[in-house]
């Protein structure tokens, strides 16, 4: 529950807008690089590291500074990311890699955070 | 034709269907947080339909409790949905060869997970048919998400307070990341990526992810340069090579 007072009258605007920008931020190349006649190739090689390099991004703070700084010890997350990792790198499988990431964390915090 | 459009439409289904599991929770969360903060059922509703992309919704709906300025707001939103632009770029090889209406539909539907599922199954497996398989992954997180918001919109989401459920959602990230770390370059990409964007964790606007990302793009570039491409990455593709 937040404290704040209401939000105004306005905050259908703010959704659509913020909404029809996101969407050219979907829409953005998928369109330009038409425009251009495709994809320069030595961009499209770059762009081979965009799934690595943003999902890492989206990725390892979570695990790393859960609360806002880096923590290592006692970082009940950073440890059940990494028995995580492990199980995906192993079974390459969604499904097991959040199963297994969830009962670490949830054992883990019952367990108080010994380490 | 390579595949059947049932059997691809399907294959993406089949796909995003474990990461669905962590998108429930979080769906319920936003719509339960967007009412909690002040917003009518139908801003709250309209934030999943018209802006569809979770973690901006989430903060939106923080600085909207908060009385933040509605610019703010925004600006808030458009700064942490700027990863959407690498998506498109990085999957528009993939896709430019479709009509544009189908395109407009494939961009509305553009998330991390069904972005991340297809570009990996795409370059494993280049028979796929794109764009069922990208519907296919799309159009069921898109579905999930507008009911699990309205849920939680109208009836409250109450998490037990020893259940972590946000974590379900970097797990997700990572299930999507480790098939896409191949060899060094890609591994430089990762590692660059995501030790700047921890460094730059408090950052105004969550601007630190994006930051991340670029640098670990260029780290992947430069790591190319020294170690070579990732075996996997370097399939023949010609540019733009259409297949469909």
């Amino acid at each position: 529950m937040s404290a704040g007072p209401p939000p105004g009258r306005f905050v259908w605007l703010a959704v659509v807008v913020a909404g029809v920008g996101t969407f050219l931020l979907r829409a953005s190349f998928l369109f330009l690089f038409e425009r251009v006649g495709g994809v320069p190739p030595r961009l499209e090689r770059a762009l081979r590291y965009v799934p690595a390099a943003v999902l890492a991004a989206l990725v390892i703070p979570a695990l790393v500074a859960p609360d806002g700084a880096p923590t290592v010890l006692g970082n009940d997350r950073l440890l059940a990311g990494a028995l995580a990792a492990l199980v995906a790198w192993r079974t390459e499988s969604v499904l097991a890699t959040i199963s297994v990431g969830m009962v670490a964390l949830v054992v883990l915090d019952a367990v108080g955070g010994v380490v | 034709m390579t595949q059947s459009a049932r059997d691809a439409f399907l294959a993406g289904a089949r796909a995003v269907a474990p990461i669905i599991v962590g998108i429930v929770p979080f769906g319920l969360v936003a719509g339960a947080a967007a009412v909690d903060a002040g917003l009518t059922l139908l801003d709250a509703v309209g934030l999943s339909v018209v802006v569809f992309a979770g973690a901006s919704q989430l903060a939106a709906i923080g600085l909207l409790g908060d009385g933040a300025p509605l610019a703010l707001v925004v600006v808030t939103v458009l700064v942490i949905n700027l990863r959407l632009v690498m998506y498109s770029a990085s999957i528009a090889p993939e896709l430019l060869d479709e009509p544009r209406r189908w395109r407009t539909l494939e961009a509305y539907l553009l998330t991390d997970q069904a972005y991340a599922l297809s570009v990996t199954r795409f370059e494993r497996d280049p028979g796929t048919n794109r764009r069922w398989f990208y519907l296919g992954a799309a159009a069921p997180l898109w579905g999930v998400w507008q009911v699990c918001t309205v849920v939680g919109a109208v009836v409250g989401a109450r998490v037990p307070a020893w259940l972590p459920l946000d974590f379900a959602v970097p797990l997700t990230f990572l299930a999507l990341l480790v098939p896409a770390v191949e060899g060094q370059a890609t591994g430089a990409a990762a590692a660059v990526g995501g030790g700047v964007a921890t460094v730059g964790v408090g950052l105004p606007l969550e601007a630190g992810l994006m930051v991340g990302a670029i640098a670990g793009v260029l780290a992947g570039v430069l790591a190319e340069g020294v170690v070579g491409a990732d075996a996997a990455g370097t399939g023949d593709d010609g540019p733009g090579g259409g297949h469909a």
